[in-house]
C-alpha cells in the first residue's frame, strides 16, 4: 500500500494509516474491538462486507456507523465500543 | 379422546391469552386455539402502549382499570416483556392545544387519574429532542410501555399454569353454538366459547361490525435516552377517532433497548402487508416536526399491521346475541394491549354470571344489534359493513 | 450527476461490472450502485494481486460512460421505477458530501447483489479476530495488516483456497486450510475445474502460493478461545482434535445469495435463488438478476450473466440469446460446486446451548430450542431483530432447524429515518446525533 499519510483518531489514540484503508481496519490497528454486544462482550469486524454490523463504530460523533465501508479521512474522530446499549 | 371444556378461546394474542389467565384462574377448563401461536397478530406489530384514553368515559373506564391492572401485575411480568412505567407526555403544539391539555386534566381528574401539566420549559427538559417552541404538555405517569408478544407469552403460561390448554397447530373454521370446529375436522365442545381473533374475528364471524384498520411502525436501531417518555401529539385522537381517510399522527415510544418505535397510521381499505409510502411519508414527517433528530437515527425495519376497528371506538366484549355461548373479546382498534386485562376480566365475569367492577354494558356487542331477533342494524359505516 | 438511467445495475461486483459495461456499450444510459468505496465486489476487491481478467474488466468499467455511485446503498424501491438510495456515512458530515440520499429512476433495472458468507455458530466464534475467510480477505484488502501474522482458513469452497492465497501473498503465515467436505465430495467438483483451463490453472496457482500449508479436508474449526480476542483454535478431523495457536480464524462455509432486494421488488425464488430465464430476467417484468443470487456459480458464470442481461435489457435479443447459449454448460458448475459445498450434518453438534447464535441481539441457541419457526423465534428471543435482520444467523438458523427466513420488509439496509420522506435532500447539522 501507499504511504500512511492519514492521520485519525481512534479512541483518542492517533493512527496513520494509507489512502483506501477502511476505518474497520484502522480500529483493528488501535485497538481489539470495533463494538460491544447487547450482553457486553467484546466484538471486531466478521463479515468485511457491511452485512454483520459488528464493524459498527461511532464517526465524528455519529453513532451505528459500518466501518468497514467507510475509508478513512484526516482527522477522522472515530469511538469504538460505544454502543451504550443494555438487555 | 373428547374433552369437555368450560371455554374454548379462539385467538391467542394479548386478549385472548388474558381471557385464557382469568378463565383458568376461576377453575374454568379452558382451552385456546390459535393456529399461529402466542402473541401473533396485532399484538405481535403494534406498539406496546398501555395508555388511559378519554375519548369517552366508557373508553376511560376500561382503559383506566386496565391500567391498574397491568401496574399490579407489573411486579410479576418476566425482564422480557419490558414493562417500564414511562409515563405519556400528550404534547401541546401552541396555546389552543395548551387549553385542550387542561380539559384532558379535568376529565383524567375526575376519573382519578393523576397528571401533571408541564409548561415549555418543563417539557424541553423533559424532552430535550422535542422542537423549541412547543407549548407544553400533558403528563400522565401511571402509563407505561412493554413488549407485547412477551407479555401475552406470560399471560398464555400463567393459564397453562393454571389448566389452561393451548392448541397450536390448527386453525378454526367455525366457532359457535357449544362447537369449535378445527382445520382438521377435530370438534370441541364448550358451554362457552369466546371470539379474540382480532382484525381476524370476522372470519368466524362476517356479521360482525369490525374492519381491519392499518397502521404502520419504523423501528430504529439502538439511541438510548433519545426519548424517555411515550411520546404522543394531541392530534392523535382527532386521527385515531376520525371515521373515514387515511391520517397520520405523532406517536414516538423508547423501548427499553434503546430502540425507538415510530408511528402512528391509520388507514381502511388495506389489506394486505405492502408499505403506503406516502402514508409511511405523511407519518415520519409528523414525527420529524415534533422530533428534529429524529431523520438522523437509522431505521432498522418498517412493518405494517391490522387493528380491529368498530364503528363507535369501543370494543367488543360481551355475549353475542343469537348464540348464548358466544362471547366476544375483539374490535380493540389500538388499545388492545392496553385493555387486555380488563377485557379478560370482564369476559370471565360474563362466564362466571359475575358483576364486572366496571359496568360492561358499554362494550356489549348487542348495541350495533336492532331486536332481539338478531338482525344487525346497518352499520354506522354505511355501505361498507365489513373488511 | 443524473437521477435517471435506461438501465441502473445494483452491485459493482464481476456480475455487476458486465453488465453495466455491456449496456453502456449498447449505447444505453447506465447507472451502476454499489455500497463498497470501490467496484469489484467480493471477489475483485481491489487490494492487491488480482487475476488479468479482472484488471482488464476494472479498466473496462473505468472507461465506461456509466454514472458511478460508489458507497451508495438501495434501501428500498418506494414506486416501480424508483430505486431509494443512501449514502453510507451519510451523518458524519464529510467534506465531500452533505447529500445523504436520493431516488434513482430507472427504465430497466439488473440486481447483481452478490453473495455472503455462511456461518456456523460454535464456541468462541463471536471473539475478536474471528472472521469470515472472504472476510478477513476483505479487510485485509481495507488495510488490515496480515504480514507475518498466523490465519487458519477454514469451512467449506473454493474460496478458501483463494483466500489463503490472497493472505499468504500478503505475507500471512497460513498455518491450515481446513475443508470440511471429504476429498470423495469435492471430486466431481475437481473434474469440472479440469474440464476449464481457466480455473484449473487458478486453481493450481492457489496451491502453489499456499503450497506450504497443510490442505486437511474433514477438518472444521470445533472451538475459538481467547481472552479478549482469538489466541487458539480447536481444529477436529476424524474424531482427533487439536489445537492451533494463531492470531486470525477466517472461517465461512460457502456461500448465500443476497436475495433481499429481489424479494422486495416481488421476484420469485426457488430454493433461495432468484429465478430467471434464460435471459436472466426475473418474474418481475423490468428486472433482471445476474451473478450469484441466480445460483453461486462463480466469475466466469457472473461475467456472462452480466453480459447476457446487458444485451438483454438493451433490447439486444438476439446477441443475448448468442452469449446465453454457453450458459447452458456453465450451470453444470453450480451444480458441481452446490453438491462439493455440501455441509456436514456434524457441524450442527458444533453449537452448544450457550453459544451466541443471533449476534446483534446476544440470543444464545438455549433460547431458541423448542421454537417453532423463524417468525416465532424472532417475536419471542428477539432472534433476527437487529441490524443484520438474519442475514448472519438465517443461514444458520437454516442449516440448523430447517427455518426459512420471514418476509422482507423495507428498508433492505438500515436507512435513516429521514430516507422515508423521499428526495427531499436534508442538509444535515455537522453536529450528528
Amino acid at each position: 500500500m501507499a504511504e500512511p499519510n492519514i492521520t485519525l483518531t481512534v479512541d483518542e489514540v492517533v493512527v496513520r494509516v494509507a489512502p483506501g484503508t477502511t476505518v474497520a481496519a484502522a480500529a483493528l490497528m488501535a485497538g481489539t474491538q470495533t463494538r460491544v454486544s447487547v450482553s457486553g462482550e467484546p466484538r471486531a469486524p466478521l463479515c468485511g462486507m457491511g452485512i454483520c454490523f459488528e464493524c459498527r463504530v461511532t464517526i465524528n460523533g455519529a453513532l451505528h456507523q459500518r466501518s468497514c465501508q467507510i475509508l478513512c479521512e484526516p482527522g477522522m474522530r472515530v469511538t469504538t465500543a460505544e454502543e451504550r446499549s443494555r438487555r | 379422546m373428547t374433552r369437555v371444556w368450560d371455554v374454548i378461546i379462539t385467538g391467542a394474542g394479548i386478549v385472548g391469552a388474558a381471557c385464557a389467565r382469568e378463565c383458568a384462574s376461576r377453575g374454568l377448563r379452558t382451552a385456546v386455539v390459535d393456529a399461529a401461536g402466542v402473541g401473533g397478530g396485532a399484538t405481535a406489530a403494534g406498539m406496546g402502549h398501555i395508555v388511559v384514553m378519554d375519548d369517552s368515559p366508557a373508553q376511560i373506564a376500561l382503559t383506566r382499570y386496565s391500567q391498574e391492572l397491568w401496574r399490579e401485575l407489573s411486579a410479576e411480568l418476566p425482564t422480557e416483556a419490558e414493562f417500564e412505567s414511562r409515563g405519556t407526555l400528550w404534547v401541546a403544539a401552541d396555546e389552543e392545544e395548551m387549553l385542550e391539555v387542561r380539559r384532558k386534566q379535568r376529565v383524567y381528574a375526575s376519573a382519578g387519574v393523576a397528571t401533571e401539566i408541564l409548561d415549555g420549559r418543563a417539557l424541553a427538559q423533559a424532552e430535550p429532542q422535542l422542537r423549541k417552541g412547543l407549548a407544553g404538555a400533558l403528563l400522565v405517569p401511571s402509563d407505561a410501555v412493554l413488549y407485547p408478544p412477551a407479555a401475552a407469552a406470560f399471560l398464555m403460561r400463567e393459564a397453562i399454569r393454571m389448566g389452561a390448554v393451548m392448541i397450536g397447530s390448527q386453525r378454526v373454521v367455525s366457532a359457535g353454538r357449544e362447537h369449535v370446529r378445527l382445520e382438521n375436522g377435530r370438534e370441541l365442545t364448550a358451554k362457552h366459547i369466546v371470539n379474540a381473533c382480532g382484525a381476524a374475528a370476522t372470519d368466524l364471524l362476517p356479521e360482525l361490525p369490525i374492519r381491519k384498520r392499518r397502521g404502520h411502525l419504523v423501528i430504529t436501531d439502538r439511541y438510548p435516552g433519545f426519548v424517555r417518555h411515550q411520546l404522543v401529539e394531541l392530534g392523535y385522537l382527532k386521527s385515531a377517532h376520525s371515521i373515514a381517510g387515511d391520517s397520520a399522527a405523532f406517536n414516538v415510544q423508547p423501548r427499553q433497548t434503546g430502540q425507538l418505535l415510530i408511528g402512528s397510521s391509520r388507514e381502511f381499505g388495506a389489506e394486505d402487508t405492502t408499505i403506503n409510502h406516502s402514508l409511511l411519508r405523511a407519518m415520519v414527517r409528523r414525527a420529524q416536526s415534533y422530533l428534529p433528530g429524529i431523520g438522523n437515527l437509522q431505521a432498522i425495519r418498517v412493518w405494517t399491521g391490522f387493528r380491529a376497528a368498530t364503528p363507535d371506538k369501543l370494543p367488543l366484549i360481551g355475549p353475542w346475541p343469537g348464540d348464548a355461548s358466544l362471547c366476544l373479546a375483539t374490535g380493540h382498534e389500538g388499545l388492545g394491549i392496553t385493555t387486555s386485562l380488563a377485557t379478560g376480566k370482564l369476559v370471565a365475569a360474563e362466564i362466571m354470571g359475575e358483576i364486572p367492577r366496571i359496568p360492561a354494558e358499554p362494550y356489549w356487542p348487542a348495541r350495533f344489534l336492532e331486536g332481539s331477533d338478531g338482525v344487525p342494524a346497518p352499520t354506522l359505516y354505511g355501505q361498507a359493513a365489513h373488511g | 450527476m443524473s437521477d435517471a438511467f435506461d438501465i441502473l445495475v445494483v452491485g459493482a461486483g464481476p456480475a455487476g461490472i458486465a453488465a453495466a459495461v455491456t449496456a453502456a456499450e449498447c449505447g444505453l444510459r447506465v447507472g451502476v450502485v454499489d455500497d463498497n468505496p470501490a467496484p469489484g465486489g467480493q471477489i475483485w476487491r481491489s487490494g492487491a494481486h488480482l487475476p488479468a481478467a479482472a484488471q482488464r474488466w476494472k479498466a473496462r468499467f473505468e472507461a465506461a460512460p456509466v454514472t458511478r455511485l460508489l458507497g451508495w446503498r438501495i434501501v428500498d424501491c418506494p414506486e416501480p421505477g424508483i430505486a431509494r438510495a443512501q449514502c453510507n456515512g451519510a451523518e458524519i458530515g464529510r467534506d465531500s458530501t452533505t447529500e445523504i440520499g436520493r431516488d434513482l429512476h430507472y427504465g430497466q433495472l439488473i440486481l447483481a447483489t452478490g453473495a455472503r458468507e455462511r456461518f456456523l455458530p460454535f464456541p468462541g466464534w463471536t471473539l475478536p479476530n474471528v472472521m469470515g475467510a472472504g472476510g478477513l480477505d476483505a479487510m485485509a484488502r481495507g488495510g488490515l495488516p496480515i504480514a507475518g501474522k498466523r490465519v487458519v482458513v477454514a469451512g467449506t469452497g473454493p474460496l478458501l483456497l483463494a483466500v489463503a492465497a490472497h493472505l499468504a501473498a500478503g505475507g500471512a503465515k497460513i498455518c491450515a486450510i481446513c475443508e470440511q467436505a471429504s476429498f470423495g465430495q469435492m471430486a466431481p467438483l475437481m473434474l469440472q475445474v479440469l474440464r476449464q483451463p481457466g480455473k484449473l490453472w487458478q486453481g493450481v496457482r492457489y496451491r502453489f502460493a499456499t503450497k506450504t500449508s497443510r490442505y486437511l479436508t474433514r477438518c472444521w474449526p470445533v472451538a475459538a478461545e481467547g481472552d479478549q480476542r482469538l489466541q487458539t483454535v480447536t481444529l477436529q478431523r476424524d474424531g482427533r482434535q487439536w489445537q492451533v495457536e494463531c492470531d486470525y480464524l477466517a472461517c465461512g462455509f460457502h456461500l448465500v445469495p443476497n436475495t433481499e432486494l429481489a424479494a422486495l421488488l416481488g421476484c420469485r425464488l426457488e430454493k433461495g435463488f432468484v429465478v430467471t430465464d434464460e435471459l436472466m430476467q426475473t418474474s418481475a417484468p423490468g428486472i433482471w438478476c445476474v451473478g450469484e443470487p441466480t445460483g453461486i456459480g462463480g466469475v466466469e458464470l457472473s461475467l456472462l450473466e452480466g453480459q447476457i442481461a446487458g444485451l438483454a435489457a438493451a433490447g439486444k435479443t438476439d446477441a443475448a440469446r448468442k452469449a446465453g447459449a454457453s450458459r447452458r454448460g456453465a450451470l453444470g458448475f453450480v451444480r458441481a460446486l452446490e453438491r462439493a459445498c455440501r455441509l456436514n450434518p456434524q457441524l450442527r453438534d458444533l453449537v452448544r446451548h450457550e453459544t451466541i447464535v443471533c449476534r446483534c441481539e446476544d440470543v444464545p441457541l438455549g433460547a431458541l430450542l423448542g421454537r417453532t419457526g423463524w417468525r416465532d423465534a424472532k417475536l419471542h428471543t428477539r432472534c433476527g431483530m437487529g441490524p443484520c435482520q438474519g442475514r448472519i444467523c438465517g443461514g444458520a438458523l437454516e442449516f440448523l432447524f430447517g427455518w426459512h427466513a420471514d418476509s422482507v420488509r423495507p428498508p433492505v439496509f438500515p436507512a435513516l429515518v429521514s430516507s422515508f420522506l423521499g428526495p427531499e435532500t436534508l442538509d444535515l447539522p455537522k453536529e450528528a446525533v
